[in-house]
This record gives structure tokens, sequence and C-alpha cells, in this order.
């Protein structure tokens, strides 16, 4: 196998070693291929050799979702890495599927450009953030990587490379396969190159701050932002484990004049004690879990926030676990962090649960993910929750992976 | 009996006998969609009134082998909803309720038949509208906007109704009732949603629709800017997009559809254009005004002869009438006329008017110039008289090379119309077979008989067979009880 996987990628493979254990599986080799091409003689390979196969980007986020059966290669899109075309007066880029997030920006930014996708977890490479629907506070405005991804070109479990989408930013014809492997987490296929739309940066740009004593203060007054004519980046509620008080940040960009104006406006709706605050972009967008604490992303209806938030501080106090919860009031994506729950492990899995039932996911209103969690309360919680037309989702993985290679085990329904 | 005298009898036990068309004349009414060039007349009609009633039929459907195409309000371009002769035309007109309207959720549920600008006039009580919006949003529904993945003046900045859709209630094309998405974003699972809106009807009949609504701005400003030449207009448009300004909209016209505009609804647009650019913005009214001067100037630079803004929501009525207008104006400029949809990168928008003028003039077919500029979506309007000798076979081939033109300069054959019955065979010339064969591993996996609105989309079906090592159904370790509980 190592010779085929060498002779696949000119060289870039080797045995192996303990640090490139998938979620604790060890796997067996490495592959590094630095072209589409490659990538697909590395796919052929794996398919006649019946090798298991799980795709590694930057390894921000490799333990999320469920640990693989087994894993016998592991791809890595290190080698795929780059700029393949920016042509600036389209606002559109194409990039190898490894790139950084943030070496796509360094490189637009000089043309006044972004790529607007927060990362949770810095570092992060463009299809990793595609591949597990990471947003941040800005999707508000720009929409998360499923509405900024134009076109994928991906290699199937069988080696087949497809595209689908296109360059340019309006296009309808034939399926949206990014879409499908958007959050697919590299059960459908390798990812190998993909076009981004950008957006113009912003010639100003403020973060307001404001801090409440409940929960339900803070969230309405989130929400009187986000239904505010004043069409805020973001609108993010935060609160620190323990604390006695909840914030709330709305960031407001635009023109140095419109921005001006805009800032008075939005304190007003913030109250009295909301002022310029020293928040930024990319430290409210991270999420910060060791490897002791549950990591849950929580997706509700807007409606639903003030319920989660009040749900987090009543976990807190009656299970003594402390939580915290970060995320946007105004897309309804929210991060919670249950910490110290190795030897509470019962516990943190009851709050995964309680948690899930304020998304009302088991009537189809939200939902309440673990993205990760050490190993002693995985085993206890349900990682993904009911998931609506599995029976086709299923079918459908049935059809690019017949034979269950691709990461197997990790996605809902052990898919 | 046949299997559709079948299916009309057993359909009537269920749905009444109203509800069941069997007789030509009635069946011949529904024979074409908006692109009247294709004309099929369907089999069976059957107009349905819930989820239920969809159902029954595509069970029926299933049970017989019979091939159904769901159909909205028929506006669709592209031959999307072109019956099948020995199949089932499912009507969703009936189902027009809006069941929720939830501004602090910013959410609205609807049936499939409602009409897209009746969603936002069941928002605009609450200031809040539903974003995408194709020109034929007065009679368009949603059932068919989500199968088109339809665009609109505004998706510049707003996106298409695939960024607007939360979730869809489908009968998937084996009958089952499936949900697809929440309320909320990212509903865990595979992206089936995203996969869904932008098929095009061959992957199951939506009956439900979860849509997003968007707060009203606060101001609109639309500008009128006339132009000596399509140059004048692109360069002014590549200023505006170059300074980091995202109108609501940026359209373009030319002389040909200016003069069609004129003749039609007497817009008024300056007198002398070569080409008019009409720009709205809309936003905080601080962020409008400070954009507006830059978009003036932007104009003037790029050589605009004149400029209005309209002061009011009359004034930019009647600036959007003319664009609004075009394509049904070119009626008085020309017996016939084939309305095109392809996109090319902004940034090759002067060279490919240039090219597709010359391509027209060696034809001796005048083509007509309507388009979104902001986002690089074209729609020549290629003018012909099909009662002389030869001129429909000269323009269907010069709409043939203007799409070529698009892909060589790396765009798309559809922004918004879709792939329908008219541009399969284009198919091929943009996606490789490999491509197409991928695609057709998601239409296997919900329709393995191709019994949802074949014959679209795809110039060859994929047989969806069994193969070697391909497990069937569950997977084992499910099926031994021991994945399902993750």
């Amino acid at each position: 196998m190592l010779d085929r996987l060498l002779e696949a990628t000119g060289g870039q493979a080797r045995e192996a070693t303990a640090d490139d254990a998938v979620d604790g599986v060890t796997a067996k080799w490495v592959a590094a291929p630095s072209s589409t091409d490659q990538a697909a003689a590395v796919l052929r390979a794996a398919a006649d050799e019946g090798a298991v196969v799980v795709v590694r980007g930057c390894g921000t986020a490799l333990d999320w979702g469920r640990p693989p059966r087994a894993v016998d290669v592991v791809v890595s899109t290190e080698g795929l890495d780059g700029i393949v075309e920016h042509e600036a007066g389209d606002l559109v880029c194409t990039v190898e599927a490894g790139t950084r997030i943030d070496d796509v920006n360094a490189a637009v930014a000089g043309s006044g450009q972004q790529l607007a996708l927060d990362q949770p977890v810095p570092g992060a490479s463009v299809a990793g953030a595609l591949s597990t629907s990471r947003s941040g506070p800005r999707r508000m405005l720009y929409g998360g990587p499923r509405d900024l991804v134009l076109g994928v070109t991906m290699v199937r479990a069988d080696g087949v490379v497809a595209k689908a989408g296109g360059k340019v930013v309006k296009n309808v014809a034939g399926y949206d396969l990014a879409k499908l492997v958007g959050g697919a987490y590299g059960t459908l296929g390798l990812v190998t190159r993909l076009v981004v739309r950008l957006h113009p940066l912003p010639t100003a740009s403020r973060w307001l701050s404001s801090s409440y004593a409940s929960t339900d203060d803070a969230v309405a007054a989130a929400l009187s932002v986000v239904g505010s004519q004043l069409a805020p980046t973001a609108v993010e509620v935060r609160r620190d484990a323990g604390a006695d008080c909840a914030e709330v940040h709305v960031l407001v960009e635009g023109t140095e004049h419109g921005v001006a104006e805009r800032l008075p406006a939005a304190a007003e709706l913030l109250g009295p004690d909301s002022g310029d605050g020293p928040a930024d972009t990319a430290t409210l967008a991270r999420v910060e879990a060791g490897n002791g604490d549950v990591l849950v992303k929580v997706a509700v209806p807007l409606t639903h926030v003030a319920e989660v938030l009040r749900t987090v501080v009543d976990l807190e106090q009656r299970l003594g676990l402390p939580c915290r919860i970060a995320g946007s009031a105004g897309v309804g994506v929210l991060h919670v962090v249950v910490t110290e729950t190795a030897s509470a492990a019962t516990g943190a899995a009851d709050a995964v649960a309680e948690l899930r039932a304020a998304t009302g996911q088991d009537a189809g209103a939200g939902s309440a993910v673990v993205l990760r969690a050490p190993a002693e309360v995985r085993d206890l919680v349900d990682t993904w929750g009911p998931v609506p037309a599995l029976e086709l989702m299923r079918r459908v993985k049935a059809e690019f992976d017949p034979d269950h290679r691709l990461a197997p085990g990790r996605f809902v329904g052990g898919i | 009996m046949t299997a559709l005298t079948e299916l009309a009898d057993r359909s009537r036990d269920v749905l009444g006998g109203q509800a069941v068309v069997t007789d030509e004349a009635s069946r011949r009414t529904y024979e074409c969609d908006g692109l009247a060039a294709y004309a099929v007349v369907p089999g069976l009609v059957v107009l349905v009134r819930d989820a239920d009633e969809v159902r029954h039929v595509v069970g029926l459907c299933n049970e017989l082998a019979v091939p159904f195409v769901a159909r909205g309000s028929g506006t669709g371009l592209s031959g999307g909803a072109l019956p099948h002769a020995e199949g089932v035309l499912i009507v969703l007109t009936q189902m027009r309720t809006i069941l929720d309207v939830d501004p602090v959720a910013q959410r609205a549920v609807v049936q499939p038949g409602v009409v897209n600008l009746d969603v936002t006039a069941a928002a605009a009580p609450h200031g809040y509208h539903y974003a995408p919006d194709p020109s034929s949003q007065q009679v368009c529904s949603i059932g068919g906007n989500v199968a088109e993945n339809s665009g609109g003046a505004h998706c510049l900045k707003y996106g298409f109704t695939t960024n607007h859709v939360l979730a869809l209630e489908l009968v998937a094309p084996g009958g089952e009732l499936v949900r697809l998405g929440t309320t909320a974003p990212d509903a865990p699972g595979y992206d089936l949603l995203g996969t869904v809106v932008g098929s095009e009807g061959t992957l199951g009949v939506v009956t439900e629709a979860t849509v997003r609504l968007t707060r009203s701005p606060e101001h609109v400003m639309t500008l009128l800017a006339g132009f000596r030449s399509t140059d004048d207009a692109g360069a002014a448009t590549s200023s505006i997009i170059g300074a980091g300004i995202v109108p609501a909209a940026i359209e373009m016209m030319d002389v040909l559809s200016i003069q069609a505009a004129e003749e039609a609804v007497h817009c008024g647009y300056p007198d002398g254009a070569g080409a008019v650019l009409i720009v709205e913005l809309d936003g905080p009214r601080a962020e409008v005004d400070a954009q507006l001067a830059e978009v003036v100037a932007h104009c003037d630079r790029a050589g605009s002869f004149e400029i209005r803004q309209a002061a009011d929501d009359a004034e930019r009525a009647l600036i959007w009438r003319g664009r609004k207008s075009a394509f049904a104006a070119v009626g008085r400029i020309s017996p016939d006329y084939i309305v095109q949809d392809g996109v090319i990168p902004r940034t090759a928008l002067p060279s490919v008017l240039h090219r597709m003028g010359e391509l027209a003039e060696q034809a001796g077919i005048r083509v007509a110039n309507v388009f979104h500029a902001g986002d690089g979506n074209l729609h020549p309007l290629v003018l012909f008289d099909a009662n002389r000798e030869g001129e429909t076979e000269r323009a269907e081939e010069l709409s043939a090379q203007i799409l070529a033109l698009c892909l060589e300069h790396g765009g798309s054959i559809t922004g918004e119309h879709g792939i329908g019955a008219d541009k399969v065979k284009q198919m091929p010339k943009m996606f490789t077979a490999d491509d197409l064969d991928t695609m057709q591993l998601v239409r296997c996996a919900f329709d393995p008989d191709h019994l949802s609105n074949p014959g679209k989309i795809f110039p060859t079906p994929r047989l969806c067979g069994e193969r070697p090592g391909r497990r069937q159904g569950s997977h084992p370790l499910q099926e031994a009880g021991l994945a399902e509980v993750f």
C-alpha cells in the first residue's frame, strides 16, 4: 500500500505515527497529494486495496463528530495549498482545499477584499470550514460556508474526479454538490479545490458592547438590534462560566460616515451602559474548549435563543458544571462549552440532553450537536441527536461511498 | 386498462373527480410553461390540495411506474415544468396558504403554490420582506422558486432562493414524506435541503417551505444613469464594484432594449442613451447617502450624460418599469425572440458584449441586451421573424453561440432560468461526463427509477443499478443495532 501511495503522490507518503491518530484511532499511512490528479490516484489506490480513508485538513476539527471505526490512510490536504486564481473585479477566488482561511485573506486584502469566514478554531483550512459547517459572528451578514462556496472539485471514493458549480456568483446549472459535501465531515468525498465568494473590506468597523444582569435582558437587547434597520454585521450574546452577567456585542460596519451615524442608534437600543467595546472579531469568533470540555453547537430559531441561555445558567447551577455560551443572536448558532466534565460524565451527558430539549430538536425546531467531548462523556451521549430524513442520507452515502470507506462512523446515524 | 387510466381512477377515489383532469382539451392548457417553444400534452393532470394527496399520487406513480412532473404557476423559462406525454402533471396552485409568519424568528412557513410576492405582502406589515425577487414575482410560486433556485434583480446583495430557504417538506420520489432542514440553520446530517433547492423537480415534490424573512431597509435610493455606450456603462459598473460598494441591484439595458421598453411602456429613459444603468442602494440612511454620492461620481467619471434619482416610490417604480417590461417589450420591435440566460465573470463583460455584437452581425440577427450587470448574468434577447426563411435556425444558432461564449469566459449556461428541457444538450459543454455522473448519484439515491421530472437537466440518465460491493439499505452495524444510537 505504501508503495502505491508513494507512487500516487510523487513521494509524499509515509507510515503513520502516533501523532497521526484520528480521535484516538490509530492510522497506518499518511499521504499528502499536491494536486487533484494525485488525490485521485491516492483514492484509487485506497479503493483497490479496500482501505479506509480519513481526510485531514489543518487538523483543527479532526476530533469533531464520532471517531471513525478504523483508519488506514490519512489523506492530508497540506500539499493542496495556495490561491489558484483571484480576479479582483469579480470578487471571486479559486483556492486549493487545504489553503488556510488566514492565507486567503492575506492574499486578497491588498485588493480591499476578504473571505468573510470566521474561525471558531483559528488556523482552519477553507475546505475544513466547509466540511464541518463552521461559522462565527459575521455569518449574520455574509452567510456561512454553504453561502460563500460557489463551486467545488472533489474526488469520489472510487477516485473519480468531479466538479460542480462554477466560478461565477450566479449559476444554477446542475446539482449543487458544494452544498452536499458541505457539513458532510469528509464522508462523501475529498474536496480538492474550491471557488469562494469574496466581499469588499468595509472602510469602518466598530464593535459596541454592553452587559446585562440577566440573560433574558441580554437576549432582549440583542434581538432589538437584530430586528432594527441598522443592518449590523454581527450581534453576539455571551455568558461566561459562573458569571453574574451576560454580554451583548454588536458589530457595525460600513462607510466612516455611515458607521458614525449608526453607532449611537445601536447604543440606544443596547441601553445606557453600552460603549465602544475592546472586542475584536477574531477573539469573539473563537471557541475555547479544552480536552476535558464538552463542546456543543446549538442551532435554534431566534425565538429560542433566550431559552437556550436560561438553560445553560440553570444547568450550571443544578449540575455544578461551569458552562460558557457564546454565539450569534442574529443567526441562532451558538457554542456551549461545558467544563470540568471528565469526573462528571453523567452530569455532562444530562446537560447535553437538556440543551437539546431546549432547542426543540425532537420537534424539528433546532439542534444540539456534540462537536467534541472526552471519551467518558462521548460514550454516554447521542452525538448528533435525532436526524430527520436519515434514510435518504444513508442512500446518498451508499451511492457515493458504497463500501463505507470514507471516515466510516464519524457522521450521523453511524454513516 | 392502461397504467394512466388506472392511476386516474384510483386518484379520483381519493382526490375527487374535479381534481383529476382527463379530457384532452383541458389537459392541453397545461402543455407548456413560460417557454412555449416546448409543448407536450400531459397524459393526466391532478390538482392537489395537500401533502397527503401529493403522497398518494406519487405513491401510485411508483406502484404503476408512471413518471410525474410538478408544476407551480408555470412561469419557468427553461421548460422545467414541461409535462410528460405518458405521465402525470401534479399541479400545486391550489396549495396557496401562508401557514405562519413569525417576524421575531424571521421566518414564514408557506405552501408551495403561494405566490412569491404574497410572502412579502404578508411580511410587510411587520417590516420584513422575502428577498428573492424574480421578475415574475407577481405570479411565480415559491415551489417553483425552490425548484429553480430563483434569483432576481436584488440577489447581487441578498443572495438566491437557496440562501433563504431553511426547511422543506418533500414528497420524495419513492412516495415518502420527509423534512429537510429545520427552522434553525445547520441541521445535523447531509445538507439535502441545499441539494434539493435548484434540482428542478427531479428529486421530489415540495409540499411546504420554511423561508427566511429579511428586515426591510430603512432607506432605498434608485438611480438611473444614461450612457453613450455599453462600454461606458460597463466601466461605471466595474468602478462601483471595485470601490467596495455592494448595491442592492445594478441592471443594464442596451440601446435596442431601451427602444423596445420606450415603445411598450413609455418609460422616458434619457434621450440618445446607448445604454442605461439602474443602480439601487438600500440600507441604513446614512450608508445609502454616503454611497449614493460615490455612485454618482463613478457614473460621472465613466461618462454618464444624465443621472436621475428617484425621490419616492412612484419615481422608483417608473425607473424599474422599463427594465421589468423589457422581455415582453421586445415583442414590439420583433415578431419573435429567444430569451437567453448566461453568466460571465463580470470583468469579461466588455469583451463578451463586443464579441456578441460581432456574432449577431455575422448572423444578420439583432440582439437586445438586458442584464444583471452586477453579477454578470446576461439576458440577451435574440430577435427574429419566424416567417422569414431560415431565420429561426440562425437565431437558434446564434443563441447557442452566445452560451458557448459564456463558457469560453469561464461562465455558466444558466444564471437563473435553469436547465430544464431547453439546455439539456448544453450540459456536456459545461460539465464532464464524470461531473454529470456524480450529480446523478444523488438522483439515484432519491429516485432510482427516474420517475420525478425525467428528461430534465441531464442529457443521459445514469443507470441506477446494483454495483459490485454495494450494500443495499442500512449499514450492517445499524442492522446489528450498534450504530443507530450515535
